[in-house]
């Protein structure tokens, strides 16, 4: 047990570094739902509850345009695809741990978290990867609670005239230029890009999925024609 | 928002999320990641990121606008350089914010 405890503690104390990351993303997913007329309770709320910044935004900003509830889950969805791969990785290291713990450790997996803990499994193998998992997944998920309670509270000083929602496509932009690593990631990019400003007239929104179906589509020939 | 209620959204997002997060971790040892999914996951926040910044940068009140008129666009265009240069989401707000406020005084 002391040795599950200390890479517990590991796993905490190697998260230290990217939370300086995870703290102003939950900053402005608490100010931009705010700016998009929800309450701090709400904004807190959303944060608590669904944990997925990239995809908290992008359904804020469907709010802000009025979306239907449908096209928001989808987006949400399909945005959030990638936890797919961050549970085929993780899943050997939890083989044998109990369904109370695994549950409620899993529901709080983060990007930042699956990113320490396989960088860590790839250098150096704790004595339990789980428990090195629990404590940096707890760490990132107490610092996002406390930031968006933050932002919530700053959130409510931001005047609407400030125009903030032109926050949105910036945020998103960073998190873009991120996921561009190669010419495939690039041409899904400009194809999901380019689609969604020729299908930004169709109703509900539906243009944004199918962009993003086109782009992943686009990425795929891509590197199978490079590949040749 | 069409009255669908905030918090059965937040509920609906949150069990989607969650079975995305559980997904293989269940099925470990009785389904592999098929090569196909593996391939086009990939590809995923590249794709649906920049379908939401495109149309927001290029559009403005519904319609296509490329031109030095449009300040979100000249706005985006230098976040666009720095959230390359730095990949960092702080950094690339401030500097696209500070850039859309100079231009709306000019």
């Amino acid at each position: 047990m002391k040795t599950n405890h200390q890479d517990f503690i590991n796993g905490a104390r190697d998260s230290l570094p990217i939370l300086l990351g995870v703290v102003p993303f939950a900053l402005i997913c608490s100010v931009a739902a705010i700016s998009v007329g929800l309450n701090p309770f709400e904004a807190v709320g959303m944060s608590f509850i669904v944990f997925a910044g990239a995809s908290q935004l992008a359904v804020l900003q469907l709010i802000g345009e009025g979306a239907v509830w449908v096209v928001m889950l989808i987006t949400a969805w399909v945005i959030n695809l990638r936890f797919i791969m961050y549970s085929a990785s993780l899943a050997p290291y939890l083989q044998d741990e109990p369904a109370k713990r695994t549950i409620p450790f899993v529901y709080i997996l983060s990007d930042q978290a699956f990113g320490v803990s396989m960088s860590k499994f790839a250098n150096k193998m704790p004595d339990n990867p789980a428990w090195y998992y629990y404590g940096s997944a707890l760490a990132i998920w107490i610092t996002w609670i406390i930031s968006a309670i933050f932002g919530a509270l700053l959130g409510n000083l931001v005047p609407e005239s400030w125009g903030l929602a032109f926050a949105f496509p910036l945020s998103f932009m960073a998190l873009m230029f991120a996921s561009i690593k190669d010419r495939p990631t690039l041409i899904a990019a400009l194809v999901g890009g380019i689609t969604a400003i020729a299908t930004k007239g169709l109703p509900y929104n539906l243009g944004l999925i199918i962009s993003a179906f086109l782009g992943i589509l686009a990425g795929v020939f891509a590197e199978k024609g490079g590949k040749k | 928002m069409n009255g669908f209620p905030l918090w059965i959204l937040f509920i609906a997002l949150a069990i989607g999320n969650f079975a995305l997060r559980y997904s293989f971790i269940y099925l470990f040892g009785k389904v592999d990641v098929p090569d196909w999914l593996r391939d086009a996951l990939k590809f995923v926040p590249a794709s649906v990121l920049a379908a939401l910044v495109f149309p927001a940068l290029v559009y403005t009140e519904g319609v296509i606008n490329i031109s030095f008129e449009n300040i979100h666009l000249l706005a985006g265009m230098g976040g666009a350089l720095v959230a390359w240069r730095t990949k960092n989401v702080m950094w690339t707000i401030v500097v696209g914010m500070v850039l859309f406020w100079i231009l709306q005084t000019l």
